[in-house]
């Protein structure tokens, strides 16, 4: 029998039409565990570097985390996998909400989709029986009401349902995959999804999920309900308060945005407002929220209320999740009235609530600029929350400028010429960023923007504070109950850390350290998109209730895989290195490892070089990012080493210059 | 009539459908609490709650398995509560012909709540982390009353007019053998 998974994934061939339920080979999970390591798997093996995002042979892979389905809190996450249409690398995007355990009860891990559907249609798995419907009815039809409308006609209120909606039909570079309150945004998924011809994926699923080992698996369980009760009630003091708490993050239930507000920079990307949380802003802002807030609400399984469901008079109902509260009225320079009112439309044309916002702002500030003209903007009307609406229903159409546009910032900037380019100035790996210019370089951040491969800081960020605590008492009394590091020394290395002196960034924590807390940080990540954990109650938090002494457990006791630290970390870096070996396979260099040249204004170039070459190697990797042949063989990879000398990227000498390397020098 | 009061334990579970976050973790742990052994699988299509929920109308109504019914009900009434329109068997525990509910997925044997009997409370209540579930014990002095034999017989006759003596004595020895 296998535990927590169920040992089968449907392939589906959009273009012959069929339909396969196949058996999973055990032997990969405990190599790769689920969800993003074993897609990633899948990806390595079936999808060839050539092979482009908008291709038959692409293939869009969704999967539920191993550990999805069990009765673990907050483990509820599909993880979208495919290439993207805007990076070209792999593109893996998480959602929560309802779908994942579905899944799973159907008697799936995984829906792997290939090929390209003639018409549109939507795959209905109810249990053993699963079928390509015809979706020709819902082209055009919002992501919400593409899901409402299914679940109508199947007569099966119970189906949860995952939907694109007109921008994944037309193939914007930043369409998202909508699934009731959550959504896999980053990447352009949804794109791929619309190339494919699959509208929706509607599931429903009454089957048993067994535990290996019943009462074990309930004990650990209980402990982490029982840890989160006692995070909701002691708060951590002296930290922002969406880190104060759990959640993903809390968004929708607190109310002080000035932290967000004065800290993220306006626009497309540009302008800090230090002194923008008035006690006005914070009354107004209060009362709009009040008024369209319905409801604060969970993913299954959870009880920390991240989402809520937001209903602006005249508009139908959506639920709206974590930042994009901000990301609109932001780029919009407008008020928190409008972000609601706009991210209504915006969920139902399934975009990215972070790279949407920010393609209107540098779209807007290119016509300021006069590099864009009246003759783009035909009609556009004169007020900067009207230009907003005009400029997403020009996207999501691709219409006129809108074509150009839905391929973010950095495609569109290449289009446009004319000096465009620096305008797309908040890009890595030519994904928009979160609106962050700060001012002096921070270490740790500085490697998790160069070699995040999830391209979202968010989804690499965690566990260790972002900033030194002012007060040494402050920093003791934070350490002492911090029994989540992988190793006391963590303790030390915050301890020491302090706002001033010889032990201040950038120079503080020292390159070493450094590399510690980012490979810790990340790993926490890489093991939650595995199991289907939220990083709200997990990777991006503080003192999480699920961390590296308690994973190997839940995986031992529910999986029933012999699990240990060392033996999960060595997994989490065996999914993690095929990431990059994918993404190695696509082109990725040290050339494309760079945050955005403004994200800080003090840079210190030497330091950084020094950074990155220390953590390349930290990490098995050489010169150029590459895994080595070593440490494949080490992670028992040796098919990605063999693969990287027959294509000429790994050589013999294992020296960091590969041939290819040189001519690319050459070309520069 | 007897004047005798008799003491007796009543558990109320309080459900505040205002708190509810829709998550479902009451399904989650009372399908995995009835797994046989004890925490084994999990499947919230066998929980004897069920959370009715509609998003979108903002409707989260938490519902405990009771009783088996063999037919469903002739008419079928709606409620309109704050301005918000409730189908009547949204608030019904029956387990009964007119849906999925509360049967088990594969022999459609039907469930019913037991409080989870062995607990110290129900485990929906304990992993109800926003208190939309909440359990009350309070002791309530029963009367034990006894039916008067004249109440008894008009019941009888109405029956007996209506279906014949007859048949009334066939199925009352019927009864009685199986007792």
């Amino acid at each position: 029998m296998r535990y927590a998974e169920t040992g089968f994934n449907l392939e589906i061939d959009l273009t012959r039409g069929s339909i396969d339920r196949v058996a999973t080979d055990p032997k990969d999970t405990e190599l790769y565990l689920g969800g993003l390591g074993t897609n990633a798997k899948i990806l390595w093996d079936r999808v060839p570097p050539e092979v482009e995002a908008f291709s038959p042979d692409n293939l869009l892979i969704f999967g539920a985390g191993l550990l999805c389905g069990t009765p673990a809190t907050g483990c509820n996450r599909t993880i979208a996998t495919t290439i993207s249409p805007q990076t070209k690398l792999m593109a893996f995007s998480m959602m929560g909400g309802f779908w994942a355990p579905e899944l799973k009860y159907a008697g799936y891990d995984k829906v792997i989709f290939r090929g390209q559907s003639p018409d549109l249609v939507y795959l209905w798995i109810n249990n053993d029986k699963v079928e390509i419907r015809d979706a020709s009815h819902l082209k055009g039809k919002g992501a919400i009401e593409t899901a409402e409308l299914i679940k109508k006609e199947l007569n099966e209120p119970k189906a949860q349902v995952a939907a694109i909606g007109m921008a994944g039909e037309n193939r914007v570079y930043y369409a998202s995959v909508e699934q009731g309150r959550s959504s896999a945004s980053r990447g352009g998924i949804g794109a791929v999804m619309g190339d494919k011809g699959l509208k929706a994926i509607a599931v429903r699923g009454t089957k048993d999920i067994n535990v290996a080992q019943p009462a074990e698996y309930m004990e650990l369980c209980t402990e982490v309900l029982e840890y989160i009760k006692f995070r909701e009630e002691n708060p951590i003091p002296g930290v922002i308060p969406i880190l104060s708490v759990l959640g993903s993050p809390q968004e929708m239930a607190i109310h002080d945005e000035k932290w967000h507000t004065e800290n993220f920079s306006w626009g497309n990307s540009r302008t800090r407002r230090k002194d923008f949380w008035t006690e006005d802003v914070a009354t107004e802002w209060l009362e709009t929220m009040n008024k369209a807030r319905t409801r604060l609400i969970s993913c299954y399984n959870c009880p920390l209320k991240c989402g809520a469901t937001i209903t602006v008079p005249g508009l139908p109902t959506y639920m709206m999740k974590c930042f994009t509260k901000l990301t609109w009225t932001m780029a919009a320079f407008s008020n928190l009235d409008f972000g609601l009112t706009i991210a209504q439309r915006a969920t139902e044309y399934g975009v990215d609530g972070y790279s949407a916002p920010q393609v209107m702002a540098f779209a807007l500030e290119l016509y300021e600029n006069g590099i864009l003209t009246d003759d783009d903007f035909p009609g556009m009307p004169s007020d900067n929350d009207g230009k907003f609406y005009w400029l997403l229903d020009r996207i999501v159409r691709r219409e006129g400028i809108g074509d150009v546009l839905a391929n973010g910032t950095h495609w569109a900037a290449k289009e446009i010429g004319n000096g465009a380019e620096k305008y797309a100035h908040n890009n890595i790996k030519k994904h928009e960023q979160l609106p962050l210019k700060l001012g002096m370089l921070n270490p740790i951040y500085f490697l998790m923007y160069c070699t995040g491969e999830k391209i979202n800081i968010t989804q690499i960020e965690g566990q260790f504070p972002q900033m030194p605590f002012p007060k040494r008492e402050h920093r003791e009394k934070f350490v002492k109950d911090w029994f989540q590091v992988p190793d006391e020394k963590f303790k030390q290395y915050f301890l020491d850390w302090e706002f001033r002196g010889e032990n201040s960034m950038p120079y503080y924590p020292t390159v070493e350290m450094t590399c510690e807390i980012v490979d810790w940080q990340e790993r926490m990540h890489y093991i939650d998109d595995a199991l289907g954990m939220c990083a709200g109650v997990s990777s991006f938090h503080l003192k999480p209730p699920y961390h590296i002494h308690n994973f190997p457990k839940f995986i031992s006791a529910g999986a029933g895989i012999a699990m240990d630290e060392a033996k999960l970390s060595q997994a989490a870096k065996r999914y993690r290195t095929l990431v990059r070996a994918i993404n190695i396979r696509r082109g990725l260099r040290r050339k494309d490892e760079k945050p955005p040249e403004d994200h800080w204004k003090k840079r210190v170039p030497e330091l950084e070089k020094e950074l990155l070459d220390t953590y390349y190697k930290f990490k098995g990797w050489n010169n150029e990012g590459i895994p080595t042949k070593e440490s494949l063989h080490e992670l028992g990879l040796d098919y990605v080493a063999e693969d990287f000398m027959q294509r000429g990227i790994l050589t013999d000498s294992e020296d960091a210059t590969s041939k290819e390397v040189l001519a690319e020098k050459e070309q520069n | 009539m007897s004047e005798d009061k008799k003491k007796k334990i009543i558990k109320t579970i309080k459900i505040d459908v205002d708190k509810c976050n829709g998550c479902r973790a009451c399904e989650v742990i009372c399908s995995s609490f009835h797994a046989s052994p004890k925490y084994s699988s999990n499947n919230p299509a066998r929980s004897r709650i069920r959370v009715i929920r509609d998003p979108y109308r903002d409707l989260y109504v938490p519902v405990y398995a009771g009783e088996y019914t063999v037919a469903e009900c002739a008419g079928r009434d709606k409620y309109t509560i704050d301005g918000k329109e409730y189908d009547e068997c949204l608030f019904c525990r029956a387990s009964c012909p007119s849906r999925d509910a509360f049967k088990e997925p594969d022999s459609g044997l039907p469930l019913k709540c037991d409080m989870c009997e062995g607990e110290d409370e129900p485990l929906c209540v304990k992993w109800c982390m926003v208190d939309a579930l909440t359990v009350e014990e309070r002791e309530e002095d029963v009367d034990e009353e006894e039916v008067s034999p004249e109440e008894l017989e008009i019941g009888l006759e109405s029956l007996a007019d209506k279906y014949g003596i007859e048949k009334l004595r066939d199925i009352v020895a019927r009864m009685s053998e199986k007792d």
